[in-house]
């Protein structure tokens, strides 16, 4: 029995190694959604200037049909990385994109629109203080959300859309949903 | 071609410390003395050889070599010489070389001071002590080349963080690094002492002074990295329960833990297995915290870049060293041979209360950390651990614990007399409980924080405990005055030393009582011209003007204030813009005074005019420094004692100074 | 990765401005409460400071839908209800004390408890004087026994 006691240090140490060892494979930066099915938040968001009346984005557009939603503002760096892909990712028509123009002047959101492309169906302007955004739990810029028929949040994307995430992980989802 | 010598040294210690790890091993196992001997000029040899590589990156440093790849994007010429110098130890490579060169020097003041050590004991630990330098020059060689050369060198660096262009943070890692790199020294000790399987009062007398060393210079290096976050961080916070801040705190415990068990070890050969394994705890806390830090497993304001690779070595490493030792000591602690009897009612029983509250304590603080990290592995969700989780938890614990501090020194050793020790402390506790109520009355009763009236009675009581003790130890009151004095000139060196921290502890917890409960805050958009008060410090913002750095820009308020129409400071905060790399600092302006700091800092110009100023003060914030020194002066005094002189572990006290007394 | 770090701290961090004063309440003791909630979430881009604390914009952002709410009427709990709801626990400073947390929180008075069991163990091995808690006195033969074993040892 004593003997076991002098062995505790040693256990105690061991269990917190393999914590560890889990640890650097983990990311504890990547907070994952907590909003995942449940319906996409109730929002009534005006249109960018420019892009025509009835382009703003509500809760009842992203019913009906798998959707994308991509929180972009004009201010954001990596957004310039990840926005030609978008462009791309439209032209193949496989699944509607609608922007969230998130913290952002909204005539500087257009106009970056202008120059990297648009590639989406409707865009929506939140400005600060976010009140959308918080309710999508959005913790920076990009974010993209899958959403399903139903009108559920599916799935969440922190970071740039790249060809290897799309083809990996967020292709896979929307055609299983599409199913 | 200086950078090659610096990475070449870097090899040829690792040969060297390959030798010392192994040969001195063998030879105090055979009984060897040749061989045993050898630790003697490897040490030595390891220590120019490091230092070479060490002087090598600081040249490149101070001369601004931007083809040496760690000084590019580490440094630029605009940099003020200071912070070329702290910009080698600035970066993840950069300071573990001064980890391992630190190593080096401890390592060779065994051989400098250890001559009276037992050479089987001192040849051991030494080989350990390379051990752990085989580890981190392996790990420095393969994962993190401090000298890698840069083709083609830019024509300038991309500069030090700004944040880290400070003086307090630029000697806040080396100090830090003595006190975590200092905890080897015990480790080393205890290692060598489980594989001798013997423990005597000689060994702790050898080992207490190095932990009192490491202990200093850590809390040095905390107090530092607090002071600098509570002026630079421009909100006068000063502990963040922040996953380094921890990293750090926890050895500090441990360590705390070990100097109080390796005097029972020392004077009543108790406690022998359980200091031993605070002795690999305390340092293997050290080598967590360098774990934490640089491998990106824990999320913290203060990580440095994270790299998976190195992550996976030191994990290796802390598996080697840490989970090695403990193996080690659950084979041989149980045959270490139970020392000294004791009644749990005396002071080795009060040392050992401590104890168990001080890992309890680094126990909370570690699983705090770590949680995250657990409950993340086990797929239980992202969750967040923050102060208010330390606050509630830690704190408390550390209420039993100072209560304890006031008894602990008035009982005696074997068998205390725990009546006859609260009968003498009754002077102390009654004042203290004084306190505590007109605190409560003072602040408005429940307008303050309730746990207010606790921290200052406890303050108090432990003040008055330590004054009790030391008034006990001189008979004050009960012989003439003047024999007191005598007897207080003739104290110990060490037992000044207990006083003087216990105190210092004392006027810390006043200080960060007061400063957590009755801060005074205001935010507010202040035009030039307009006057805000706060605490009855009239703050009139005169000018806010651009000047100009050495390599910075910033916008410079300049406040009047005045106390009850007097004058009382001119205070001028900063707001600095850094070019390279381009970011932001505050500079507070602080005036300190008795009572509290007042703080001024100054923002950005509001949409209506003026500016955003945030206006403090921080009662009692000098406190907490002071209360800090007289820690670490405590620390110090403790270790000029004569019984704790380094290099003479097995000497007995025998020389008497030629104008003192016979008793 | 170096660079991906820094490419990360790009993304997660949007320009950062000093907090405005004119975020806060007007109604002082709604404004405290507002804060001391504010003091509990963490700001999600900085990892390791409350909204409070923070200067970034999200944290502003809640700063502000904090205060904005709790004018409305709802109250502390309620507002970090509706925070929770969209971040998860995550952004609990003092996590919840729930199932998952159990080891969080017990944990301490777990090891406490080993400590002092630890201690008592200690003692009753050692059977120097009769444990920790006061019992029985010596009597005069054991009284005897103890001080030549207590004698030995001194020498």
């Amino acid at each position: 029995m004593r003997r076991l006691l002098y062995l505790l240090p040693v256990a105690v140490f061991g269990i917190i190694a393999l914590f560890f060892l889990r640890g650097l494979t983990l990311n504890p930066r990547e907070i994952p959604s907590v909003l995942i099915n449940r319906p996409v938040p109730e929002m009534n968001l005006a249109p960018l200037p420019g892009r025509g009346e009835n382009t703003g984005l509500a809760t009842a557009d992203l019913k009906g049909r798998v959707s994308l939603v991509n929180i972009y503002g004009s201010w954001c760096i990596a957004c310039v990385q990840e926005h030609p892909y978008l462009v791309q990712i439209k032209k193949q028509g496989i699944v509607p994109i609608h922007g969230i123009d998130w913290r952002d002047d909204p005539v500087e959101g257009a106009k970056w629109l202008q120059k990297h492309g648009d590639p989406y169906d409707r865009v929506g302007i939140d400005p600060a203080p976010g009140r959308t955004a918080v309710d999508f739990g959005v913790t920076g810029a990009p974010e993209t959300f899958i959403v399903d028929k139903a009108g559920l949040i599916r799935y969440k994307h922190i970071g740039p859309v790249t060809p290897e995430t799309w083809d990996k992980v967020l292709l896979p989802i929307i055609k299983e949903l599409n199913k | 071609m200086i950078a090659e010598i610096g990475h070449f040294a870097l090899i040829l210690a690792l040969a060297v410390a390959l030798v010392q790890a192994t040969i001195p091993l063998i030879g105090a196992s055979r009984g060897n003395a040749t061989w045993m001997a050898l630790s003697g000029p490897t040490s030595t040899a390891q220590v120019l050889l490091i230092g070479i590589s060490f002087a090598a990156l600081m040249h490149a440093y101070v001369t601004s070599d931007f083809s040496v790849m760690n000084v590019a994007q580490n440094s630029h010429t605009d940099k003020p010489m200071l912070y070329k110098v702290a910009g080698v130890w600035g970066n993840h490579e950069g300071s573990l070389l001064l980890w391992i060169t630190i190593l080096a020097l401890f390592g060779f003041a065994v051989t400098l001071f250890g001559r009276n050590l037992p050479p089987g004991l001192k040849s051991r630990a030494l080989a350990v002590q390379a051990m752990i330098t085989v580890g981190f020059l392996l790990f420095i060689l393969l994962t993190s080349n401090p000298f890698a050369r840069l083709e083609p060198p830019p024509i300038n660096g991309s500069g030090l963080n700004p944040l880290l262009q400070d003086p307090g943070l630029a000697f806040h890692p080396p100090l830090l690094y003595l006190g975590y790199v200092g905890f080897s020294m015990a480790f080393s000790f205890a290692i060598a002492a489980l594989i001798e399987g013997r423990v005597d009062a000689a060994w702790a007398r050898w080992v207490r002074p190095w932990t009192l060393a490491a202990w200093v210079f850590l809390t040095c290096g905390i107090a530092l990295g607090s002071w600098w976050a509570y002026y630079e961080l421009g909100w006068g916070g000063w502990w963040y329960w922040d996953p380094v801040e921890n990293a750090s705190f926890m050895p500090w415990l441990a360590g705390t833990a070990l100097l109080h068990s390796a005097v029972v070890v020392e004077k009543r050969d108790a406690l022998k297995s359980w200091t031993i394994l605070l002795a690999i705890t305390a340092f293997g806390l050290s080598l967590l915290g360098t774990f934490l830090v640089r491998s990106g497993v824990i999320t913290s304001v203060h990580a440095f870049a994270t790299d998976p690779a190195r992550g996976v070595f030191i994990l290796g490493l802390l598996v080697v060293a840490i989970g090695g030792s403990f193996l080690l000591y659950a084979l041989r602690a149980p045959t270490l041979k139970t020392g000294g009897l004791f009644a749990p009612l005396s002071r080795e029983g009060a040392l050992l209360l401590n104890n168990v509250l001080m890992a309890t304590g680094a126990g909370t603080v570690l699983l705090g950390t770590l949680y995250p990290l657990f409950a993340d592995a086990l797929d239980l969700g992202k969750v967040s651990v923050g102060p208010p989780f330390f606050n509630s938890v830690f704190l408390p614990l550390m209420v039993p614990m100072v209560l304890a501090m006031g008894i602990g020194p008035l009982m005696s050793w074997k068998r205390g007399d725990l009546a006859g020790a609260l009968s003498r402390l009754k002077v102390a506790a009654i004042v203290a409980l004084i306190v505590a109520i007109v605190t409560w009355v003072a602040q408005g009763g429940s307008l303050g924080p309730w746990w207010a009236a606790a921290g200052m009675g406890l303050a108090v009581w432990l003040l008055l405990g330590t004054l009790t003790e030391l008034a006990e130890r001189t008979r004050l009151f009960r012989v003439p005055v003047g024999q007191s004095l005598l007897r207080l000139g003739k104290l110990p060196r060490a037992a000044w030393g207990m006083t003087l921290t216990h105190a210092g502890l004392a006027v810390f917890i006043a200080g960060m009582t007061a400063s957590s409960a009755w801060k005074v805050e205001s935010v507010q958009s202040q035009k030039i011209g307009e006057t805000v008060t706060v605490a009855g410090y009239a703050f009139t913002l005169k000018t806010v003007q651009d000047v100009q750095g050495p390599n910075y820009i910033a916008s410079r308020g300049t406040f009047e204030v005045t106390k009850d129409g007097a004058h009382f400071a001119v205070m001028q905060p900063q707001k600095r813009s850094y070019k390279m790399p381009p970011m932001p600092t505050t500079e507070a302006a602080i005036e300190t005074t008795f009572l509290g700091d007042v703080y001024a800092v100054v923002g950005d110009a509001s949409s209506d005019g003026g500016y955003v100023t945030r206006l403090y003060f921080n009662p009692l914030v000098v406190w907490m420094w002071f209360g800090t020194a007289m820690m670490v002066f405590g620390g110090l005094v403790s270790l000029s004692d004569r019984r704790h002189r380094i290099g003479a572990p097995t000497r007995a006290p025998t020389h008497v100074p030629a104008n003192s007394v016979k008793a | 990765m170096k660079r991906l770090v820094l490419g990360l701290a790009l993304i997660l961090v949007p320009p950062a401005y000093a907090a405005d004063p004119s975020e806060m309440l007007k109604d002082p003791v709604l404004e405290k409460q507002a804060e001391a909630l504010g003091k509990e979430l963490r700001c999600l881009v900085c990892q390791n400071e409350s909204i409070e604390d923070s200067n970034a914009d999200l944290a502003r952002d809640l700063r502000i839908i904090v205060r904005e709410r709790m004018a409305k009427g709802e109250s502390p709990e309620q507002v970090k209800q509706y925070v929770v709801d969209r971040y998860g626990d995550y952004v609990l400073l003092n996590p919840p004390f729930k199932g998952t947390t159990l080891v969080l929180w017990l944990g301490p008075f777990a090891l406490l408890l080993l400590g002092v069991a630890a201690a008592f163990a200690f003692f009753r091995r050692r059977g120097a004087s009769g444990g920790p808690v006061p019992a029985a006195p010596l009597s005069a033969e054991e009284k005897r026994r103890l001080e030549t074993l207590l004698k030995d040892k001194d020498q």
